[in-house]
């Protein structure tokens, strides 16, 4: 075999890029695409999670359900927690990208103040129950899908609260913000899921009762 | 939008390759040195190599593991191991080779030459990059631990319930395992959304989807089946652990729990992880295949629409690793007819490979000898799996060696056999230097004749009905010269592997140094020199053809000329270009980390974590929790120097 270098033209007079973006701005840089592929695989996490639950829903019947359904008393004041939450945090994005640091900050801090709310009265509603993780295979996964979700939300917490102190840091502005859109889409992320959880969980049990 | 700033963008200079551009690229590329260096780093050429690495040492382990078995079992009624270390081993040695040598050596590979074949300096994220890497070697370390603990796991690779539950296996034994595993899983996503992000957002500019090489279509296609498949192993050990420590009824039959549960889970992860460990090793055949055979790859775009196929019809299939566990009739026909259906693309590959030789002038080199045999090993695999895709067969098939037979071809034949080719052929890109050919046959002859010596035997071992995991076999069975043939087999093989060690030890230190383009290959690793310089490319590269490297030559091909020695010049700190998805236009300049030893420090508090949580140390286990959230924090403080806060360093 021959030892060639590569041929290549030394000179391209029409070789011209334009101006470009520099660094992580308006939310293009590779920050927020990594972070839409770990919610990828955290929605996947969900799906088995749901399975789980489903497969053993499907193979037991309402005999496998505890004889007090999952109530609302509780689920629906979490259900408007987060989704006020994520108004909140939203409107906290919408500030950066006005520029507007201040907003931002307190947005954010206030988003992490609703979702430790979500979690304080999830575990009121643990305490609540009259059965504990391992008295029975839907206890065990009553607990285990509500605490997947409850971890994520304590992270996704702990991510608002970084952005926030950051913000507030004045880190940032209308377009050097990623840390504050890719924190602001785990959040909505968090949210949506529960959606999908409060159905299973809440929901279906009195369907098909 | 509003405008942006003019201090957010910029126009790069476009300028020839000069001395003092190189000068200033190595000033601002240069690692850290000494351990600080060492522990630091965020070169994707120094993490590739060290997976690699890391990844072969599993490999060795994993075949002692093996030989200390074939030992046992060469004669009926041998005593060389006992019942319980037999258990040991043969869960020990699908661990290793499945887990910690199959996807991890292929990751080194992909993270070596992702950049490299792309045009792009370093990974999309490299300080996640060498997290993976850390987190790889810890959840490997942390396994094998177990040993030192007495407590081995011990219950296959598998593992089912409930003899995994705790009632039967008592000891720390599957904690082991089950919390590594884990960890390792937490390594693999974060490696698959740095290839995915990779590929998507940093190909150079011109180097639209259909001309990039098959080994990143095939690394990025089972990244995404990474995403979409890990969670399902990690969910599914973590509610064993449960199970086993918290006394939970997810697997055990008392209180509503399935064991069939766990196969599924199980198998919904471990059946595209068959191809996940499979398909970059075929995209490496791919791109090796044709630079021996001085041609383009025959249907380059039917190997690339086969390789995602296989992919998605992998997550379909995982029943047919449960037809014997008495499930619905209806469910056996789906699956049965979903696993022939994926002998297609498989057979797509297989042609076009073959018509690449066919149809060029092969030039025979020990890469050449592993990349075409490795056809050979996929027939052989292939034909096995069709047989246990019915479901009649299987039932008689399955738990033999007949099983075993066809999985070894698998992951040998279709892994194994590609990564050696891939070393063979990147190696001097890898070190600068070239291993011996006449050395590198003898091994290959070795490997190739012991495998097959080894391996094709045990199909008739399994239908004369020798189950799998059994420690020993009686005399009257008539199975003592078959397991003798396989055990003879193994030891040449073993020693075909001694040889590439030797080889690769001969080379790295005395072999004749490379030139940039010692096979006349046409992808653009082989542009740069050999080894690379730290920033890959002193201009960014534009690529006008799938061969930029072999323009001129294959006529009409490329739409204008490549541009290699002459482009953007990113040179104002760690730059690199980031490019549209679909069609690869410039987008914008993104500013690379510098070595950072967060990665590493966030990895050690993790595996403390983990292992406090093995010991039930529940308080040391919140703390280390909180100080890997620390060390995240930390890692992802907003910089300057990355273009990520208002403050503008732009020097």
């Amino acid at each position: 075999m021959t030892e060639t270098t590569h041929r290549i033209p030394d000179t391209q007079a029409d070789l011209s890029f334009g101006r470009l973006t520099l660094g992580s701005t308006d939310a293009r840089g590779n920050g927020w695409f990594g972070m839409a592929a770990l919610v990828t695989t955290e929605a996947c996490l969900f799906a088995y999670l749901l399975f789980s639950y489903y497969y053993m829903a499907l193979h037991y019947g309402r005999d496998w359900l505890p004889p007090e359904l999952p109530g609302f008393k509780f689920s629906i004041p979490m259900t408007a927690l987060l989704f006020t939450s994520s108004v909140v945090v939203w409107i906290g994005e919408r500030g950066i990208k006005q520029g507007r640091s201040a907003v931002c900050a307190i947005a954010l801090a206030g988003g992490a103040l609703l979702g430790i709310a979500f979690v304080a009265l999830e575990a009121t509603e643990w305490a609540d129950k009259d059965f504990t993780i391992s008295t029975d295979s839907y206890s065990s996964l009553y607990f285990t899908v509500t605490g997947f979700h409850m971890a994520h939300v304590v992270g996704g917490v702990i991510m608002l609260l970084a952005v926030a102190l950051w913000t507030a840091l004045g880190k940032f502005d209308a377009h050097r913000r990623d840390p504050v859109s890719i924190a602001a889409f785990y959040w909505h992320f968090v949210d949506v899921v529960w959606v999908a959880v409060f159905t299973t969980i809440y929901v279906t049990p009195h369907l098909f009762n | 939008m509003p405008e942006l700033p003019a201090r957010y963008t910029r126009e790069p200079a476009i300028e020839p390759v000069t001395p003092d551009l190189r000068e200033r690229l190595d000033r601002i590329w240069e690692g850290g040195s000494g351990l600080r260096g060492w522990f630091g780093t965020v070169d994707h050429k120094i993490l590739g190599i060290r997976y690699i690495i890391t990844a072969f040492v599993f490999l060795l382990l994993g075949g002692i593991e093996a030989l200390a078995m074939r030992v046992q079992l060469a004669g009926p009624d041998q005593t060389f191991l006992t019942p319980e270390q037999y258990n040991e081993l043969f869960s020990m040695h699908g661990i290793t080779m499945i887990f910690l040598y199959a996807l991890p050596i292929l990751s080194g590979f992909s993270i070596f030459l992702f950049p490299l074949l792309i045009g792009a300096r370093d990974m999309a994220f490299p300080r996640l990059n060498a997290f993976s890497w850390w987190v790889f070697l810890f959840s490997g370390l942390f396994i094998y631990a177990s040993f030192f603990a007495g407590a081995v796991p011990n219950a296959g690779w598998f593992n089912y319930p409930p003899y995994a539950l705790k009632q039967f296996n008592p000891g720390m034994n599957m904690d082991f395992y089950a919390l590594g595993m884990i960890l390792l899983g937490i390594s693999t996503t974060t490696g698959s959304i740095n290839f995915v992000i990779t590929f998507l957002r940093l190909r150079a500019p011109g180097m639209s989807f259909n001309r990039t090489p098959v080994i990143l279509w095939g690394t990025t296609t089972i990244s995404v089946g990474n995403l979409l498949a890990v969670p399902a192993v990690s969910l599914a050990f973590f509610l064993l652990w449960l199970d086993r420590q918290y006394g939970t009824h997810f697997y055990g039959v008392e209180d509503g729990g399935k064991p069939l549960l766990w196969q599924h889970l199980f198998w919904l992860f471990a059946h595209p992880w068959v191809y996940i460990i499979v398909l970059p090793a075929m995209g490496m055949v791919s791109d090796i295949l044709p630079v021996f055979c001085r041609r383009p790859l025959v249907g380059y775009s039917l190997v690339v629409l086969a390789t995602v196929a296989t992919m998605i019809l992998g997550f379909g299939v995982w029943v047919h690793h449960m037809f014997a566990t008495g499930i619905p009739f209806l469910s056996l026909s789906y699956f049965s007819g979903a696993s022939f259906i994926i002998t297609i693309p498989s057979a797509v590959s297989v042609f076009a490979w073959v018509a690449t030789i066919w149809w060029g002038r092969p030039v025979i080199k020990t890469a050449f000898l592993y990349a075409s045999s490795f056809i050979v090993m996929f027939v052989i695999a292939g034909v096995s799996g069709v047989m246990t895709a019915s479901v009649p067969a299987d039932l008689q098939l399955h738990d033999t060696y007949f099983v075993l037979a066809h999985l070894h071809y698998t992951i040998v034949g279709i892994n194994l056999f590609g990564v050696l080719a891939g070393l063979y052929f990147w190696f001097p890109k890898m070190t600068g230097r070239m291993l011996d050919e006449r050395l590198g046959r003898i091994a290959f002859w070795c490997v190739f004749l012991g495998f097959n010596l080894a391996f094709l035997p045990m199909h008739w071992t399994g239908l004369m009905g020798m189950p799998r995991r059994i420690y020993t076999y009686p005399d009257a069975a008539g199975w003592g010269w078959l397991n003798m043939l396989t055990t003879v087999g193994s030891f040449v093989m073993a020693a075909g592997i001694l040889l590439v060690l030797i080889n690769v030890a001969q080379g790295r230190w005395f072999g004749r140094r490379a030139a940039p383009n010692p096979w006349d290959a046409p992808t653009l690793e082989w542009a740069v020199s050999s080894p690379p310089p730290a920033y890959n490319f002193a201009v960014q590269p534009v690529v006008a053809g799938r061969h930029p490297l072999w323009e001129g030559r294959l006529g009409g091909e490329a739409t204008g000329r490549s541009s290699l020695d002459h482009g953007p010049v990113l040179d104002r700190g760690k730059e690199q270009l980031v490019t549209s998805m679909l069609d690869g236009e410039p987008l914008l300049v993104s500013k690379v980390a510098e070595d950072s030893l967060w990665p590493f420090f966030a990895t050690l508090a993790m595996t403390g974590f983990f292992a406090a949580l093995l010991y039930h140390w529940t308080w040391t286990a919140a703390a280390l929790g909180i100080v890997t959230l620390l060390c995240g924090l930390f890692w992802n403080w907003p910089r300057a120097s990355l273009g990520q806060v208002r403050e503008v360093r732009d020097d």
